[in-house]
């Protein structure tokens, strides 16, 4: 057998709640019954939003169950015309994206050649790139090419964007061409 | 997708064919079983036996990067067999049409071929046209001349002995496929064709897609409930987020992006030349303006050509491989990364790595630290003091900490509520985007350089608080708005041309009609008729959930059968009525002008059986992959002749003497595109933990390989060690009487996460289509050996 990444204890515990449920199936239980149960005390007076799984293109309807300010459950949508309440693997398990150590917390900062990462307050993230952004840009703006106005800069470039909700696209392609950014490319590429 | 998701559950036959829904869109198959309840079938063409296969009343197998012969068989066999709908073909596509004398295919080239420049002279592809500029046709399609006759010589080399050669489809397999799907020709029977990358990312990528096109159309089953050619979208947003202009030739709502040439000079000329004199794009210049006010409002007048000459003129192909190859060279001192991690989910990945530490400064926004983002550290294989780039990390929040809305394949613009604050000081994108352009744009303030010139005229005005956008704002300017009064224009029939509409992309211009009413936000999941589901969200355009959808009735205006009816022509009350939206003018009567010419968004306002604008042949055909096992059995033009080729280091091709074996990659259920999104999750992670290559038994006998071993597979590029998976879901192809081997395997993995591996793209090459530069991932050479 190889070798898990993370072992089935570890995976319980960072699972949280939902370990006791699935400790309970092991016992013996009725699954069935253990499952409403424990659905019902976890999702009781939660608050419900509507939301679209970000996985694939499908657009399965996913209904995310939040309490105290957490993430506390989340389901497939039973009155979307897609999915009608079903999710495969991904949209099932979203609610790890908000759960998941992994997360960044804090903007980080790599200064050249160090070898690690420091934190900083956004204030000082945005200025500092868009004093970057600037030196770049006005050191290689293009106004004109054999006579034609251009307007642009090849030396910076943006990528990415499918995951972007549709007003986060539109404000990324105005800002990014506005700044007459020309290597604009996003996932629908690879 | 032409069709949507539910429209599935009305497909006569299902073909499948370099997408694998059941593993990677898995609630769409949902609508599939429902078809074959109803007594649809479901046919799965794919290198290996997939999840889909194992779902389909057909399976066959081919060699990756063979699409168009096997295609191109089937296309032959509906001629052959008469099996393709002739009325709808005569007069719905552009069969009927005479191309100009001097065209010729010949040895694998079409006429026009110029080998120093690698392209074509497309004027010898042009149609004959009458006095009034309209393209001669023959109805009867027998004129020599004919798009129809010069389509019937092309695949008549496409015969199955020959086909089955190439492909190495077992010759009964290959004609149960051909026999289910193409008896959807007659009237009454739709087919669908659903692909996805497995399709599109080949040297030949876009001619896969117009071999669908060409087969679907003489099938008769564009416009049809359960018909039509459908995209499946891999992420959740690649549809909207290439509709807003993402990729670098288009501005939103796929007005093309201006050039550095001497037409697009000004808008004047800009709009003379892009502007068609038929179809709906004669209204581009409404599209243009209103857009042009939306990005630089007070700024954009009658005089300054509403602020044209601020927007950024290319002189050359700017997409993915080119980005990186001049990143390489170290032409690029900036990068903006928005959630994507090009180190695992790029061709070459290593290449692209390595192209990092040529930038000064690079910006990821994302919710984790990738693999693109961390390519300095030692984990990544750099030495940290070696490499001078800047790295600004900025958090994002998931999809569920903002609000906002995404578009499905379904090209569903559906909304999504925020059910909860970001998590620790993670921020929506849309705040971030705000928080930058505002302080660039400060920088700028006092400034009067012609590159102050261009970012200060941009009109950046949207409200809300601190640095967070009023999303309303965004979304009324992405509708559009009266410019004096303000008031929310109905759809973009109401655009103008003369700066008095604003409008941020046309083709979404109507989700928000009237005050109150974002559409986007709808819930109403009543069926409306045919599984359209009418007032549930918004599809783009108009609401349409079946594109081409006039095609689905005969020329007078009658559905060809009742069972596959989705609008027709009202008599009495004198328009277009059924269960969609009309993709047509509601009113044109089948007796008017136009009246009879479905396809309103192409130039002749028929279908394209004949393409004269592509860059590689207005025919499909077969080219080997880049790097091929064997040499092209149709012609003496191995690779196809149009694509652009890297020299140097960047992109070092393999042999077949060294790599014998076919790799082609894929994705696995659990997992998504890099991984960032589900290996930083604990479930999806336990769930599917390894990096493995998947290979038959047969080869892995011949290699004294075993199941769970520890292998190394090499290319060209570079090698990684992963788990040998061996199955009986990979066959050799039996190719020209030998056997070739080909191993898959999925391109999730990376270093970072709780679940990692090695990274398949460091195998993959730099080599891409010929008219869209999508890298071939999915056809490349390599070998494998035991690590041990
Ligand atoms: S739940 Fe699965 S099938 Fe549905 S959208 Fe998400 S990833 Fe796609």
């Amino acid at each position: 057998m190889v070798e898990m990444n993370i072992n089935r204890r570890q995976f319980l515990k960072l699972t949280g709640a939902t370990a006791a449920t699935l400790a309970i199936v092991e016992l013996g239980f009725n699954e069935k019954e253990v499952y409403a149960s424990s659905k019902e005390l976890k999702i009781a007076k939660s608050t419900v939003t509507p939301t679209i799984c970000c996985y694939c293109g499908v657009g399965c309807g996913i209904l995310v169950h939040t309490k105290n300010n957490q993430v506390v459950y989340t389901e497939g949508d039973p009155d979307h015309p897609v999915n009608e309440g079903k999710l495969c693997s991904k949209g099932t398990t979203i609610r790890q994206l908000y759960t998941t150590e992994k997360r960044v917390l804090k903007p980080r900062y790599r200064a050249p050649g160090s070898s690690e990462w420091v934190e900083k307050d956004w204030e000082w993230m945005y200025e500092r790139i868009a004093k970057r952004v600037k030196e770049t840009r006005d050191a290689s703006f293009i106004e004109k090419e054999g006579g034609i106005v251009v307007n642009k800069t090849e030396r910076i470039a943006s990528l990415g964007g499918a995951a972007l909700d549709n007003e986060e696209t539109y404000l990324l392609s105005k800002m990014m061409r506005g700044l007459g950014i020309v290597y604009l490319e996003h996932q629908a590429r690879i | 997708m032409t069709n949507h998701w539910n429209d599935l559950q009305n497909t006569d036959c299902a073909l499948i064919m370099g997408a694998n829904p059941a593993e990677n869109h898995p609630i769409s198959f949902r609508w599939l079983l429902k078809a074959r309840e109803n007594g649809g079938k479901i046919v799965s063409v794919d290198p290996r036996f997939t999840r889909s296969s194992s779902q389909a009343d057909i399976y066959a197998p081919l060699r990756s990067g063979t699409d168009i012969p096997f295609v191109g068989g089937m296309i032959k066999y509906a001629i052959d067999h008469k099996l393709f709908h002739k009325e709808y073909v005569a007069k719905y596509t552009n069969a009927a049409f005479l191309v100009k004398e001097g065209f010729d295919f010949k040895d694998g080239l079409f006429s026009g071929y110029d080998e120093a420049t690698r392209s074509y002279d497309k004027t010898k592809w042009e149609f004959e046209t009458a006095e009034d500029g309209t393209p001669k046709r023959d109805e009867t399609l027998e004129h020599p001349r004919s798009v129809f006759q010069l389509m019937k010589k092309h695949y008549s080399r496409y015969d199955v002995d020959t086909v089955v050669n190439v492909t190495g489809t077992p010759k009964k397999d290959f004609l149960k496929v051909c026999d289910a799907f193409c008896s959807t020709g007659k009237p009454g029977k739709a087919g669908t064709i659903m692909y996805a990358m497995g399709t599109t990312q080949h040297t030949v990528g876009t001619q896969n897609v117009r071999a669908f096109g060409i087969l679907q159309l003489l099938l008769g089953n564009i416009g049809l409930p359960g018909g039509g050619i459908n995209a499946l979208r891999g992420e959740s947003n690649v549809q909207g987020s290439t509709d807003f202009g993402l990729l670098f030739g288009d501005l939103p709502g796929y007005v093309g992006a201006p050039k550095a040439i001497p037409e697009h000079a000004t808008l004047k000329g800009y709009l003379e030349k892009e502007t068609p004199k038929t179809s709906y794009w004669t209204n581009k210049p409404k599209f243009l303006v209103s857009m042009l006010k939306a990005w630089y409002g007070p700024n954009a007048t009658k005089e300054n050509e509403f602020g044209y000459q601020y927007l950024p003129k290319g002189n050359k192909n700017y997409s993915h491989m080119m980005l990186f190859n001049t990143m390489h060279k170290g032409g690029l001192d900036g990068a903006f990364l928005f959630g994507t991690n090009p180190v695992v989910g790029g061709p070459n990945a290593g290449k692209e790595k390595e192209a990092l530490s040529h930038l000064k400064w690079m910006v990821a926004v994302d919710l984790w630290e990738t693999e693109t983002s961390a390519f300095w550290q030692k984990e990544a294989g750099s030495d940290p003091s070696k490499i001078d780039t800047e790295v600004f990390l900025l958090p994002a929040c998931s999809s569920f900490e903002k609000e906002g809305s995404v578009s499905n394949s379904s090209r569903w613009m559906q909304y999504r509520w925020k059910a909860i604050e970001p998590k620790g000081e993670s921020k929506a994108d849309l705040e971030i985007l705000n928080g930058l352009a505002t302080r660039i744009k400060k920088l700028y303030k006092n400034e009067s350089s012609p590159a102050a010139e261009a970012i200060n005229a941009l009109h950046w005005e949207y409200g809300g608080h601190g640095d967070h956008p009023d999303i309303d704002v965004v979304c009324r300017e992405i509708n559009g708005y009266d410019a004096v009064t303000g008031k929310l224009v109905e759809n973009f029939n109401a655009l103008l041309d003369d700066g008095s509409t604003v409008c941020g992309n046309w083709i979404y211009s109507g989700f928000y009609p009237e005050e109150g009413k974002n559409l986007s936000k709808r819930r109403d999941n009543k069926d409306t008729g045919g599984g359209n589901f009418l007032n549930w969200s918004y599809a783009w355009p108009m609401n349409r959930r079946i594109l081409y959808n006039r095609a689905a009735a005969d020329p007078s205006g009658k559905p060809w059968s009742k069972d596959k009816a989705v609008i027709w022509w009202d008599g009495v009350q004198k328009k277009w009525t059924g269960y969609d939206v009309p993709d047509f003018k509601a009113v044109v009567a089948p007796t008017e002008p136009g009246g009879q010419s479905p396809f309103i968004m192409m130039k002749d306002g028929v279908g394209g059986v004949f393409a004269p604008s592509l860059n590689d042949g207005p025919f499909p055909e077969h080219y080997e992959p880049y790097e091929s096992p064997v040499p092209n059995m149709f012609s003496r033009q191995e690779s196809n002749p149009t694509i652009m080729i890297f020299g140097g280091s960047f992109n070092k091709r393999g042999d077949r003497s060294k790599f014998p074996i076919v790799g082609t990659t894929y994705r696995v259920s659990e997992h998504w595109q890099s991984g960032s999104m589900t290996r930083n999750q604990e479930w999806l992670s336990e769930l599917s933990a390894h990096m493995f290559i998947e290979m038959s038994e047969e080869l892995a006998e011949e290699k004294g390989i075993k199941n769970k071993d520890k292998i190394i597979v090499s290319s060209a590029r570079g090698e990684i060690t992963a788990y040998a998976m061996v199955t009986k879901r990979f066959k050799p192809h039996i190719v020209d009487g030998k056997k070739i081997h080909q191993i898959g395997m999925p391109w999730h993995f990376g270093y970072k996460g709780f679940a990692t591996g090695d990274t398949a793209n460091r195998l993959t090459p730099h080599i891409g289509d010929a008219n869209t530069t999508i890298p071939e991932y999915k056809a490349f050479l390599c070998n494998v050996r035991r690590a041990d």
